[in-house]
């Protein structure tokens, strides 16, 4: 059977489905959370050289990823408003941002609080940390342009475009910090053991597909919001269950 | 291992437990945000309609 | 009107931008007092010790320039937003590529090119030697119309916002990282004895991605902000 893609691209219909779906990938989420944070602090061992600090990593890494992973995405989203002019990609593209700036902080904040026992100094400019600051940098900007643009179609697409230029220039951005890293001997984070435990791994991977569910849940019920805020004194909005309540 | 060993995280408690809850605080304050401005708007959308409710019912009495 | 080549276009538009500025240089010149401004104070802050100085020249140099640049940019399109001309182009059958080009030459020119001038005198005050000066003026040669062309998009983007002046060098000072990087790694090479030839090679490749995509993609931005 095919299923009508472009019909979930409508509004309209996304609103009640992004509305039926959020449950799923919240509770998945947080059973995953559950089952990840176990495995992490109870099944993995203690590792040799950083003892329990090591821990930290079953929520920088993760994190780290999806701020990453999220900009591309978001940029993904916005390169697919401004070809195919659909509104819910640009919607999408903004109720994605907060979600990635919030991991990239999440990222930095426990990147420092790993260094300090590691390194002795909360911050070291190593390539990764340094990138996933202007990572943040780049997250802001663009959270920070949509916000100035009072016009919606001029936000959505100005944003578009930023999105689109920062995402091409994120690997030049990372590839020159790399450099300049190796050139002044900065440090870089080093696992002691040769390979990670089993456990480690399957923690870290519960860890991260949990971040993921939560990012895409609370990302649906931000989107929700912006299609009420876009949709205002439509018909079919102001028939909503959820609007009969009088005020 | 006793409740006591696994908090005190072998002398480390202080930076894997500020990692975590900073993080639980992240995501915590996130969703209350984001229920927040669902709320907010719902509020609005509310207004909105019943103001344009009022207007074309004062228009029906004016005419 | 009839159609000019690319060349014609490219003069035409920077001789007027030129022209107008001409008739307004407190503002090239204001740039440039900034510039210096900020590279003395330096020493100032952190202390006149010349071999500190000497390490730090090149970055202190290129951060100021980057920031000098930031100062102008807002200017790049907004004088022509006011008073309508820049409607006129965008209606005009010229390409707006060529227009928006012809504008960050003219921009680099009044912005980049003087700051490009005075950093061998500001490199004297920290003490650089002759090399590293040669290898300063450049790289900065190189870098400085990146920082052009890749302003341009965010002045286009915050075309007629209210706070567009703070809000251009936020989006675009992340951009300008790898400028950065590779012009102020470009005279440190040459101050510990290496080659910088790597460095000057990237910065230069850094600089031909920028002159083929930058233009289009702020004339864009330009269409998206005059709707």
């Amino acid at each position: 059977m095919a299923i009508n893609w472009f019909k979930y691209s409508a509004p309209t219909t996304f609103y009640g489905l992004a509305g039926k779906l959020i449950p799923y990938f919240a509770w998945a989420a947080a059973i995953l959370f559950v089952i990840g944070l176990y495995i992490g602090f109870f099944v993995a061992p203690t590792d040799a050289v950083q003892s329990e600090a090591y821990r930290i990593m079953f929520i920088h890494v993760p994190a780290s990823i999806l701020s990453m992973f999220i900009y591309l995405v978001m940029a993904g989203y916005a390169a697919l408003g401004l070809i195919f002019k659909t509104r819910l990609s640009a919607m999408m593209a903004q109720a994605l941002a907060p979600t990635g700036a919030l991991f990239a902080f999440i990222s930095l904040w426990t990147g420092a609080l790993w260094g300090k026992p590691m390194w002795g100094a909360w911050w070291v400019w190593d390539a990764r940390l340094t990138s996933e600051l202007i990572l943040l940098f780049l997250y802001l900007g663009f959270i920070a342009l949509q916000a100035s643009i009072e016009d919606s179609r001029r936000a959505d697409k100005a944003g578009a475009l930023l999105a689109i230029v920062g995402s091409v220039n994120v690997p030049i951005i990372y590839f020159s910090v790399k450099w300049w890293n190796t050139l002044h001997q900065g440090s870089t984070i080093k696992f002691s053991g040769t390979s990670m435990h089993i456990a480690m791994q399957q923690a870290m991977l519960a860890m991260l597909i949990a971040c993921w569910l939560y990012a895409i849940a609370v990302t649906l019920a931000r989107v929700r919001s912006i299609i009420l805020e876009r949709e205002a004194n439509t018909t079919w909005v102001n028939e909503l269950p959820e609007m009969k309540v009088q005020s | 291992m006793s409740w006591a060993d696994f908090f005190a995280m072998n002398g480390y408690a202080f930076y894997v437990w500020g990692s975590y809850g900073a993080a639980l605080l992240v995501f915590a304050i996130e969703i209350v945000m984001v229920r927040h401005r669902r709320k907010v708007t719902l509020r609005e959308l509310r207004l909105m309609r019943d103001e344009m409710g009022e207007m074309e019912q004062g228009k029906r009495y004016d005419a | 009107m009839n159609k000019l080549s690319l060349f014609g276009l490219l003069s035409l538009v920077i001789r007027r931008d030129l022209l107008l500025a001409m008739r307004r240089r407190a503002d090239v010149l204001t740039t440039l007092v900034f510039f210096v401004m900020v590279v003395s104070l330096f020493p100032l802050g952190v202390g006149p010790e010349p071999e500190m100085l000497r390490k730090m020249a090149s970055g202190v140099v290129w951060v100021a320039a980057l920031l000098a640049s930031m100062l102008s940019l807002p200017r790049m399109f907004s004088a022509d937003y006011l008073d309508g001309t820049l409607e006129q182009m965008l209606l005009a059958p010229q390409s707006l590529t060529a227009l928006v080009l012809g504008k960050i030459v003219a921009h680099w020119m009044l912005s980049g090119l003087p700051l490009v001038l005075i950093a061998p005198v500001l490199g004297l005050q920290f003490d650089m030697s002759a090399q590293a000066l040669g290898m300063l003026v450049l790289a900065l040669l190189l870098g400085t119309p990146i920082l052009s062309m890749i302003g341009a998009v965010g002045a286009a983007l915050t075309l007629g916002l209210r706070g567009g002046g703070v809000l251009v060098s936020l989006l675009v000072l992340p951009l300008c990282i790898p400028v950065l990087i590779f012009g102020a790694g470009a005279v440190e090479a040459v101050t510990s004895g290496m080659s910088a030839v790597s460095n000057l090679s990237l910065l230069a490749a850094f600089m031909l991605f920028a002159l083929v995509f930058t233009p289009f993609v702020a004339a864009q931005a330009l269409r998206i902000s005059m709707e």
